[in-house]
């Protein structure tokens, strides 16, 4: 009898702790988000958007370049990042073998799991030094290195969920698979490649250690690609550890503002994905 | 690559990078400058000394900033042109501290701050500390070290300072721009110091002096080679350079730290600007040559108010000159 | 790529607008090939440059390098084993911190919670992984630190000081304070995949428990926790290969000392933190060649620790599940 009432007691409190472990990983998110908010936004002034930042001790000054050069450095790896996982992908799905398919995952998983730091030494020997110059091409290289694996492995994934009905389907009627791929196939994965771009810009915005010694910092518009680029997380990064009170105040603006924009995405990409399922489905 | 219309003038973006110590007086400058001359836009990353010498030699900048003369070692690896040092201002090094509460200005000696910074001192009640201050009411706190955690050239005074005051510091640790420090927190820059030391109760670290100004933060007096006690200063920091000014190198390299002088500060420093003695790109080399009259001229006129000490106008005529020696 | 049809003599032009349209594939394989290769390349010219830019520090010290203690950039000195004893160290109490909470998390999610519950939980959960890392660095520098210094460490020290772990003063940061929010960031890959193990384990293990008599904690711990286990371990590896290459919020409240201590509470290193603090500044071939090798120990770490990850948590989810 005592032994079934200890069993059952420890039953509640155990499975009443695992309650309170989910209360408190959950509750995580709020806290940073009620942090940021708390610090950031009374912060937020139309200067933070508009003006540049002004030398030490200066105050009134803003991130309106770190946050063009950072969609710049975004846009950059979109645009070397976005075709070669998207091809790759319907490579991997619809054209290729056993073994070199393999390879190509295989080395896509390593590139995933490579520090971002890792990934701004190899940018930098290979960008920066041969250019002699930090740039924002140097920044958005390194970016697109980590977006790439991300859109390579959706991109074939949910091209291999459409099933292949549809491929047979198109095949009976005479269309090369060529035409079978541009106009059945990825139209009804469109939703799961969407989302794992989404996904992929999501994780760059938010990273900075690619971009410390690739697209440096900048101080003034960058006029060329060929230039250092201001990019907000590495100006929340220099803002946070000074010691100036103004320059902390625009720290956290700068971070609610790159936390919402990174929060935003990742959501809107499982909206996508959620209209694709049900789409699929009904 | 520099196109000027008549509509609107795109700017000749020159790459600059190096040392914290004076960043806040050259982002001022390259910013006045660009309102004066709106085609040149020089983007100065204060990344310490020791970075903008390695990007100086790596080719990734224009030119570099540091508060160490470059070395001769140093010097003979840049191999495309000879680096022509310039002078730009005066800065002294301060003690700066984070004790709360504290209304008195505390005073240190070449050997309290070498004790802090070798681990031997590490309460802020500690009797030698007390000799030297015994009116202030100090904590019986442990003292937090703060120094840097890049390679700079703020270290490089500062250890420069206490090995030439310290014979047990010049043996343990010695100068550079980068040291194996006994103890303490590294921050990144004199910002990031700065930054520790004001977010640290019970801290002391080692700022250029506008650092510490414009975040109203504490910092000491020293005691110097006349056995003052002296805060930096316009005056102070004037004084340490008055020596060095009339017998002046030809490179400009030159040390100024414990200098003598009854009011002299004794962690002063030149600050210098690391510049090719030659170009490829003439707009770049034109924008530059009129960025350097104008820092010897009017540029000086901002030291002050910022907390650092213009040149002595011997240093300044002697650089004119330099500044014809680039190509 | 295929044009229109021109109404000629049917026979040969059919023939060549088949040869056209098969090309067309051919050009379509080719393409997409290309890129896929690209992506292969890509990484292999990676870790080859890892190699060959720390090829001076390789030459020059050896394997002393990952034992050596000495990080002296002046005389040229350089030795790897306080920053892999950082990053191992940090990484490892980070787990010993979320490890817990994080399996504890998935548990109720998986066994207990309503299935809209379950869903959006983990849902706000998995946003956490998508939280930059310079954001928990801002937090943790201005939020945890104070917290440390004021509360958390002097408890420490007052209650646990005559062990060596919690010796020294009380800076607020160190690696205890990198390892905390480290644990944070490691939440969303432990909950996440763990909670799929465990959803992966078939109805009928929990049922025959129940029947025999079991509690449903009972159920859950001895039966259902063991059969995910594959995957719950292998979303560990997953999380501390993340946790090992974290840059931003580890420089930012480490202290960026390099040394090797043994109290829990002094200042440190990581191999990221120092990459990320002194690789601009790097001069000559030695230095950076040492720091690049720092990269390379890591890259490998990390490496081997992914590829055991992916094995488990591939190995459990196969096993067990019943959609597919």
């Amino acid at each position: 009898m005592g032994r079934t009432k200890r069993r059952n007691l420890l039953n509640n409190v155990m499975l009443a702790l695992t309650g309170v472990c989910t209360f408190v990983t959950v509750s995580v998110l709020f806290v940073i988000l009620g942090f940021l908010v708390w610090n950031g936004f009374r912060s937020l002034d139309w200067n933070f958007f508009t003006k540049l930042p002004l030398s030490a001790g200066e105050t009134g000054g803003g991130l309106a370049n770190a946050i063009v050069g950072s969609g710049i450095t975004i846009l950059i790896s979109i645009v070397i990042g976005v075709p070669v996982g998207f091809l790759g992908g319907i490579y991997l799905a619809e054209f290729g073998g056993k073994t070199f398919p393999m390879f190509v995952r295989y080395t896509a998983d390593l590139l995933n799991g490579v520090p971002s730091i890792v990934i701004g030494i190899f940018a930098w020997t290979v960008v920066v030094k041969p250019m002699h110059s930090f740039s924002a091409w140097a920044g958005g290289f390194a970016l697109s290195l980590m977006m790439i694996p991300i859109g390579l492995r959706s991109t074939e994934h949910f091209l291999r969920s459409v099933p292949n009905s549809m491929r047979e389907g198109a095949l009976a009627l005479g269309a090369t698979k060529t035409r079978t791929i541009l106009t059945v196939i990825v139209p009804a994965a469109r939703q799961g490649i969407l989302t794992g771009l989404i996904l992929g810009v999501a994780r760059v915005a938010g990273e900075t250690a690619p971009l410390l010694f690739t697209s440096l910092n900048n101080q003034f518009w960058s006029e060329k690609l060929t230039e250092p680029t201001a990019t907000l997380p590495v100006m929340i990064y220099k803002l946070a550890i000074s010691a100036y009170d103004d320059w902390h105040r625009q720290a956290w603006a700068a971070g609610l503002v790159l936390l919402g924009l990174v929060l935003l995405a990742n959501i809107a990409a499982r909206w996508v994905l959620s209209r694709g399922a049900s789409v699929q489905r009904g | 690559m520099v196109l000027a219309s008549s509509a609107s003038v795109r700017a000749e973006t020159i790459n600059a990078a190096g040392a914290t110590f004076p960043a806040v007086i050259y982002q001022k400058w390259f910013q006045e400058y660009r309102k004066l001359h709106s085609d040149v836009q020089v983007n100065y990353q204060s990344i310490g000394s020791g970075a903008g010498i390695q990007q100086l030699t790596q080719g990734t900048v224009d030119f570099g900033a540091s508060d160490m003369p470059m070395t001769n070692e140093q010097l003979a690896k840049v191999t495309k042109y000879k680096v022509l040092h310039f002078p730009t201002v005066m800065g002294g090094l301060v003690p700066t501290y984070n004790l709360p509460g504290m209304t008195d200005i505390l005073n240190f000696t070449p050997e309290t701050l070498a004790g802090i910074y070798l681990g031997t001192i590490t309460k802020w009640s500690d009797a030698r500390l007390k000799k030297d201050n015994p009116k202030a009411k100090l904590p019986d706190a442990d003292i937090t070290v703060v120094h840097r955690s890049d390679g700079s050239g703020t270290t490089f005074v500062w250890t420069d300072y206490l090995a030439k005051v310290s014979p047990d510091w010049k043996a343990k640790v010695g100068a550079g721009t980068s040291v194996a420090w006994p103890t303490g927190l590294g921050g990144k820059g004199n910002e990031g110091v700065a930054g520790t030391v004001k977010e640290t109760p019970n801290s002391i670290g080692y700022v250029e002096l506008i650092y510490a100004a414009q975040n109203k933060m504490a910092y000491g007096a020293v005691k110097n080679s006349a056995g003052e006690f002296v805060r930096a200063d316009f005056d102070t920091v004037s004084e340490a350079a008055a020596g060095a000014a009339k017998n002046m190198p030809d490179d400009f390299r030159v040390s100024i730290t414990n200098a003598p002088g009854k009011k002299a500060y004794p962690i002063s420093s030149f600050t210098w600007l690391l510049i090719p003695n030659k170009f490829d790109n003439a707009t770049k080399k034109n924008a530059i040559q009129g960025f350097l009259k104008w820092m010897l001229a009017d540029g000086q006129k901002f030291a002050a108010g910022l907390d650092y000490a213009p040149l002595p106008k011997p240093v300044v005529d002697k650089e004119e000159k330099q500044i014809g020696m680039i190509q | 790529m295929a044009t229109a049809v021109i109404a000629a003599p049917p026979q040969p032009a059919a023939r060549k607008f088949v040869k056209l349209l098969r090309d067309g594939d051919k050009a379509a394989h080719l393409i997409t090939l290309i890129f896929a290769a690209s992506v292969f390349l890509v990484t292999v010219f990676l870790v080859y440059e890892l190699w060959v830019q720390s090829s001076p520090a390789r030459a020059k010290f050896g394997f002393e390098f990952l034992f050596s203690k000495s990080w002296d950039p002046v005389a040229e000195k350089f030795g790897a084993l306080p920053f892999i004893y950082g990053t191992v160290l940090t990484s490892l109490l980070a787990l010993l911190i979320s490890v817990p909470l994080a399996v504890g998390a998935a548990i109720f999610l998986s066994e207990l919670a309503p299935p809209k519950l379950s869903n959006t939980c983990t849902f706000l959960v998995e946003l956490l992984a998508a939280v930059p890392s310079v954001i928990y660095g801002l937090l943790a520098f201005f939020t945890l630190v104070p917290l440390m210094r004021i509360y958390i460490e002097p408890f420490l020290k007052k209650n646990l000081g005559f062990l060596p772990f919690f010796q020294g003063p009380a800076y607020g940061y160190g690696y205890l304070t990198a390892a905390m929010i480290l644990s944070i960031m490691t939440f969303p890959f432990i909950i996440s995949i763990s909670r799929e193990s465990l959803l992966a384990v078939p109805r009928e293990q929990r049922e025959a428990a129940l029947a025999l008599g079991a509690t449903k904690w009972e159920s859950t711990w001895q039966v259902v926790v063991p059969h995910a286990r594959l995957g719950i371990i292998g979303s560990i590896f997953l999380a501390l290969a993340r946790a090992l290459g974290e840059t931003m919020a580890v420089t930012m409240v480490i202290g960026n000392d390099p040394a090797v201590h043994a109290s829990l509470i002094a200042p440190g290193y990581t191999i990221a933190a120092i990459i990320a603090n002194e690789f601009t500044e790097a001069t000559g071939e030695l230095y950076q060649g040492a720091l690049v090798e720092l990269g390379l120990v890591l890259f490998l770490i990390t490496i081997i620790l992914n590829a055991a990850a992916q094995l488990l948590i591939v190995a459990t989810t196969k096993k067990g599940s019943k959609h597919d």
